[in-house]
This record gives structure tokens, sequence and C-alpha cells, in this order.
């Protein structure tokens, strides 16, 4: 065993945080909100700035975006912990990181998409300028992905597609969705469900923004009516969407922002230490120094989960109770830091960030609000829960 | 970065687990616990003839000069199954002691007779206090002749009641520094002057109320540095901490495997009990506990092995693992209903067992406060 970074990795770590520090828009880390483990308080959805998309462009130019990708296909070959190495100093800076475009869209097209797809997709994904969003969930189903029905009929060299998706993180500043629906609908939704791109600028598509509860309008919900998509997006083999989804799920293991975690603590210790109150040092509260203490415990817990997660997949070993792990224990701690942090703040614990006497931005009082999506977002704590107890340790379905 | 274990700590891991699981059965596990002396000579030899007591210590001293890592994964197995007796005491406790403080004569002679097997022996420490803090030692050993005098009531010492030796921590100086002026002796439990009585703890563990009423000792038994002696225990006790972690971590494991096999068995309403989310749910949690446990003692142990400082690992490791092993055990309980409740049933025998672990060398809070010391606060 050895828990330090090797020489090597060592170096590959201070690469990755030079690149950030001199890739990031200025000021960008103090003026973002996003809270670790949640999805409402993006800033990059807010408005697509062109900054945002500088950063992304050189994240492609200098082969971050593709770090992962075997060399032979134009990536870096990089291993998992490298890549959890580099995702990690990207999240403690708060960047913009991987995205729906280089997590899913990319290596699935490149697995299973055709010699032309991967041509006209795989170099416009590379360069970091090309953005998808997931139009999976639906208004009927959420955590029960098979109830999806929207529907993609053929005609000719096209789908006509018709259907309502919700919870589309980006959509109105994206440019292709990354599209389930139902394609036969006389057999069990995983055999009859096929993948397929759409281009955002078809007509018959309707995007209607959902304002989340941090104030920002991350969500959409998009409506198709007879949207055509010609056949040539839809990527692998019709009616096998769901095992591609499946098999995707496997990429985002490591897309947690763990590096968030450890930043925020940073930044709540060193307000501690900076605080009076009662004329005392808050440092010296003994409620506030368990709390503290507790936190770092924890976040040396989902560190663990983290690196061991990334070293498993290095090792050939599956992380199947390791990845649902880490994603459940990081989006309660997502919660816990949040709830603990804006109890460390007392009264100001309730200024959101636009106030002047708002400590850290605000960033704990928003992230408290935010933080209730960790936990619901990409997969529940309970349904993280049945993966574990099913898939991990083999209990009965029924 | 590497976070396996290598081939041959894999096959001690193995080779450990199936050994116990003939040689240590509940059966015996709770014979031993309902026993007087609390261990079994014949296992003990065994054990000794497998090498584990000298596992970590050099080969000069008749160990095999492994690591602490090594120890490690051992005691993890030695939690799995449970072992009942002084391994605890004779090897982390007082083996580590001898190592850290004796002079050549002494680790020759009794750290070679701990690696042998040939030796029990424990360290006498707490206090009334019940803290494990310098400024609780009121045991004094007083300079008479060519020897010293010792005076007063451990509590909590384990295993003192087949102990051959004990090494006692008493005050040799008062100071305004805490700190100073400890010193530790090693004595002949055979001594005259020390009364032995075994406190009924919650696992049954022999934990001992030691007291000692003019104990002579010779001056060669000091252990370390006349009034030097508390460095030597803090750095002890953060080995005892990580040690009991292990232990811990495979308790909750064996705790996790016995509600599994369990729920998957049980059956209510035609349907095994393991197909209602419920348990499920109480199963992703347990799991969460274990791993959590278990990725990060071992970081502490190899923090330990390497001779880094590791006290923030050390007291992250103990804070977490304290409290995730009495969830884990908690849940299995549940899991088990009515006939976990009874002394027939294996899953008492860890519940116990979370607790006594829970409380040795620092509960959570202890920990915490480490840990904020060490974040800077």
């Amino acid at each position: 065993m050895d828990f330090q970074l090797n020489e090597t990795e060592k170096a590959f770590q201070k690469k990755a945080e030079q690149f950030v520090l001199s890739a990031m828009p200025p000021g960008y880390t103090d003026r973002c909100l996003y809270w670790p483990g949640a999805y409402g308080a993006i800033l990059e959805f807010e408005e697509r700035d062109p900054a945002i998309d500088r950063f992304r462009e050189r994240m492609g130019e200098e082969g971050w975006l593709t770090m992962a990708w075997p060399k032979e296909l134009g990536g870096g070959g990089h291993s998992f912990i490298e890549q959890a190495i580099f995702a990690e100093r990207l999240s403690y800076h708060r960047a913009p990181g991987t995205d729906i475009s280089t997590l899913i869209a990319a290596p699935t097209i490149m697995r299973f998409g055709s010699e032309e797809q991967k041509k006209e997709w795989i170099p416009r994904i590379i360069k970091g300028n090309l953005r998808f969003w997931l139009a999976y969930s639906e208004p009927n189903a959420g955590s029960d992905l098979a109830a999806i029905q929207t529907r993609a009929v053929e005609d000719g060299d096209d789908l006509i597609v018709n259907g309502q998706k919700i919870w589309s993180s980006g959509a109105h500043i994206a440019d292709y969705a990354w599209m389930v629906a139902r394609t036969d609908m006389n057999v069990p939704s995983h055999k009859g469900t096929t993948l397929f791109i759409v281009d955002n600028k078809t007509p018959g598509i309707t995007i209607r923004p959902l304002i989340n509860i941090v104030g920002f309008h991350s969500f959409n919900e998009v409506f198709f009516d007879n949207v055509r998509v010609p056949k040539k997006n839809i990527v692998g083999e019709k009616n096998l969407g769901f095992l591609y989804l499946m098999v995707a799920l496997d990429y985002e293991r490591l897309a947690i922002a763990i590096g968030g975690f450890r930043r925020q603590f940073d930044e709540l210790v060193k307000y501690v230490k900076g605080a009076t109150r009662n004329g005392k040092p808050l440092s010296a509260n003994p409620s506030v120094r368990r709390k503290l203490a507790d936190l770092a415990i924890d976040i040396e817990v989902a560190y663990n989960f983290f690196f061991k997660t990334a070293w498993m997949m290095d090792n050939n070993q599956m992380p199947n109770i390791e990845a649902s792990v880490l994603k459940l224990f990081a989006t309660q701690l997502s919660r816990k830091l949040a709830s603990v942090g804006t109890e460390i703040l007392g009264i100001y614990g309730q200024l959101e960030h636009d106030s002047k006497y708002a400590p850290m931005h605000g960033q704990f009082c928003v992230g408290y609000l935010d933080s209730i999506s960790a936990v619901i977002g990409a997969g529940t704590s309970e349904i993280q829960r049945n993966i574990i107890a099913q898939r991990g340790l083999g209990l009965p379905r029924k | 970065m590497d976070l396996g274990l290598t081939e041959e700590q894999e096959m001690l891991r193995k080779s450990a687990h199936e050994f116990l699981a003939k040689e240590c059965p509940k059966k015996l596990v709770r014979e031993l616990d309902e026993s007087d002396m609390g261990y079994s000579k014949g296992l003990w030899n065994k054990m000794a003839q497998l090498g584990w007591m000298g596992l970590s210590f050099p080969e000069k001293y008749g160990g095999n000069g492994g690591s602490f890592l090594d120890l490690t994964v051992l005691l993890d197995e030695m939690g799995y199954n449970i072992v009942p007796g002084p391994f605890f005491s004779t090897v982390v406790l007082a083996g580590y002691t001898l190592l850290e403080a004796g002079n050549e004569e002494q680790k020759k002679e009794y750290l070679g007779k701990v690696c042998t097997g040939e030796l029990i022996i424990t360290v006498a420490l707490i206090e009334l206090d019940g803290t494990y803090d310098a400024t609780s030692i009121d045991t004094t050993a007083k300079a008479k002749g060519d020897g010293y005098i010792l005076n007063g009531t451990k509590l909590f010492v384990p295993n003192a009641n087949v102990t051959d030796y004990m090494l006692v921590v008493a005050r040799t100086k008062k100071s305004s520094n805490p700190d100073d002026g400890i010193t530790i002796f090693l004595v002949d439990a055979k001594s005259p002057g020390i009364r032995c009585t075994v406190l009924k703890t919650i696992a049954r563990d022999k934990l001992c109320e030691v007291v000692f009423e003019n104990v002579k000792i010779p001056e060669s038994n000091i252990v370390g540095t006349l009034g030097r002696g508390w460095p030597i225990i803090e750095s002890v006790l953060k080995k005892a901490a990580v040690a009991k972690c292990a232990e811990m971590v495979g308790g909750a494991q064996a705790s996790l495997d016995m509600a599994v096999n369990y729920a998957k068995e049980r059956v209510q309403f035609n349907r095994p009990i393991g197909s209602f989310q419920a348990i499920q749910h109480y199963c992703a949690n347990m799991v969460t506990d274990v791993d959590g446990s278990r990725f990060i003692t071992y970081k502490a142990a190899w923090a330990v092995s390497e001779g880094l400082s590791a006290d923030k690992e050390v007291s992250m490791a103990k804070a977490w693992t304290s409290e995730a092993f009495k969830r884990v055990a908690v849940l299995a309980h549940q899991i088990f209903g009515a006939v976990g409740f009874t002394m027939d049933h294996d899953m008492h025998l860890y519940f116990r067992r979370a607790k006594a672990g829970e409380l040795a060398y620092g509960d959570a809070d202890f920990h915490r406060n480490i840990v904020a010391q060490q974040i800077g606060l």
C-alpha cells in the first residue's frame, strides 16, 4: 500500500494545478457559487459565458478533455488515478469541468458509434466547443427511467419525435440533445428504446426554463412536437439505447466534484480562524471545533472512496459497490457540509450571496439550498442504496 | 498511489481467516468470554507457532520483520473472527512499548519472549480519572535503595489476570508539566503487594483493577528513560488506536456479512426479508460504514507503518471507526430481530465489542479534538 502520490503522479498533479490556475477566467473561483455534489448553482448554465467557452477550448487544446481516451484515438491515455487527480484539482478551484459531451457522449460514440459518427462528432468534442444536454428524464420517468413515453417513429430516413423531457440541465445553452426515446412500444422499454442525437435548432423543439430553488436557470422542460431527426444520428443499434445508457454509467463514476468539498471546508476553516463571537475566537468554541473536525473526517472518507474507485478501475476491478457508495456518501456530505457550515456561521448563515454582510460570498447559504438537489440528482440516495444492496451484496429483488 | 495489499498480505489475510475459523469457533469465543482466564493456552500456542506475536517485530529479537501494516491485516482478521485473549495487550501495547523504549537487554529478553509466545505481558496505564491523559497518572514510584517502591491503583488493565509481566506507568516526579516525571516500569506480576481483580465489562474482555501496595521494583526494570515515559506511551497509544480500529473494521465486516446472509435466508410475508428496501438500505448504509472504516484505517496504518507523523490520520480513523462500528452493529441487530437479542446468537459478541472498541484508546470526541488541533484550530 502507498497512500501517497508517487513522483510521476505528483508531477502530474502540479501540472494539472498550473493549468487550472492559468486557464481559469480571472475571478471565476470567487464569483462561482458552485456547491460540491449539487446541481443547481452552476454559473455556466445561467448564461453562455465566452470566458468559460474559452476555458473549455483550452482544456481541449491542451488535451485535458481527452486525457483518459486511448492514445490511438488522440487521447492522453492517462490512468483513472490521474483523471481523479485532475478532477480533484479542477473542482478544488471550482472550474467548469467535464460535461455530458466529454463524459458520456464521446466515450459512447467511440465505443458504439459508426465510423461516420466518430468523424463527425469526436473532433468537435475534443476541441471543447460542443455542448450536449442529457435528454433522459420525463415527467413520469424519474428514478424509473424505463417508464419513458417520448416516442420516435421511423419515417423514411428520419425519426419523428414526440414527447416531453424534463430536468434538462443546460438544455438552453447546449447545442445538441443526447436523447433516448421509445422506438418499439410492443416490447419492454429496455428492449425498445433508442439513443440518438438531436440538434437543438430543429423545428418543433420548445425549451422552457425551470427556475430552481437557488434562483438559477439550470433546468428546463423540453417539448418535442413532430421533430425530425435524421436516422444517421442514431447511436449504436436501434432499440438498444438502455444498454448504452447503462454502460455509460461507468464513465460517470468519478464525476463528483470531490475537490469542491475540501475547498468549501478550507474556506470555512479560514473564516472560523478569523472570526470572533461574544468577544472570543470562534475557533475556541468546543462545539465549532467538534463540528469542523467531524467534517474534516467525513471529507477524508469521501476522498478515500473517490481514489479507491479510481484505483480499482485502474486495476481492472469493478467498483460497483464503491462507486455507488461514493455517490451516496459524497452527496449526503454535500448536505451535511452546507447544514453544519451555516450553523457555524450563526445568524449570518442565512445571508444570500449578494448581501455585503454574507460570509464567503454567501456560498454556504446557496449551498444549503442547492444541496437539496445533491441526493436527488443522478440517481437518488435510495436508488444508490438499492444498487449497493442488489448489485453489490446480491440481495434479492423479490 | 497503490491502494491494494501485497500478495503476502493477501495470503496472510486468507490464511489467518481460515485458521481462526477452524481453531477459534464461536463456541470457544463464548467459553473464553465466560471463563475466568479469558484465553486458551492451546490456541495461544498455535498462534505463536504461526509467528503471529512476532509478525511485525524485528528479526533480531526473534520477530518476522514485518510491518505495522502486516499486523493491521492480521488484527483485521482477528476482529472479524473474535479472538479473546492477551494478543492485543501483549503485542500491540507491551510489545511496541518495549520496542520503542526498552534497552537492548530488555528487548532481547522480553520482546524476544513476546515473539515466541512464551510471555504474556500488558500495560497498566489508566487510573481512577479514566482518561488517556498524563494528568491522570497518580500512581507513584519512589526511589528507595537500589530500586523503587510502587503504590497506586490501575484500572482497565487488559489481561492482568493472566499476565506474566506488566509495564506500569507511574509518576516518579511531581512537575508543573504533567507529561514530565512519568516513568515506565517492568513489573513481575507475581511481585508481593499486587492485587488483581477482573472487572465485569461489556465485552467480557478481562480488563482488570490492579492495586500496587509497596511493590518493590529494581532500578534495572525501568523501561526507557527515568521521567521521560509519557512520549513513549503517547506513541504506543497512537499505534493502539489504529490497531483497535483494525479489529473494529474486521468486526464490522463480520456483522455486515452475518446480517446480509441472514437477510437472504429469513422469509417473512412469503419473501426473503432482504428483498425489502428497508433492509436493503440498512445493508447499504452498513457497507458505507464498513468500507469507510476500512479505507480510513488502512490509510492511518500505512502512515504509522511508514513512520510518518500520523496524528491526524490516526485520530480521523479512530473517530470515524468508533462510531461506524456501533452503527453497523446496531443495524445488524435490527435485521436479526429478536433472535439477535439472545445469548445463543453471535451478534451480541460483536455488539459488545463495538462499544468496548469505541472506548479504548480515546473515543470519537477525544480524537475529534485532536483532529481540530491538526487542522489548525
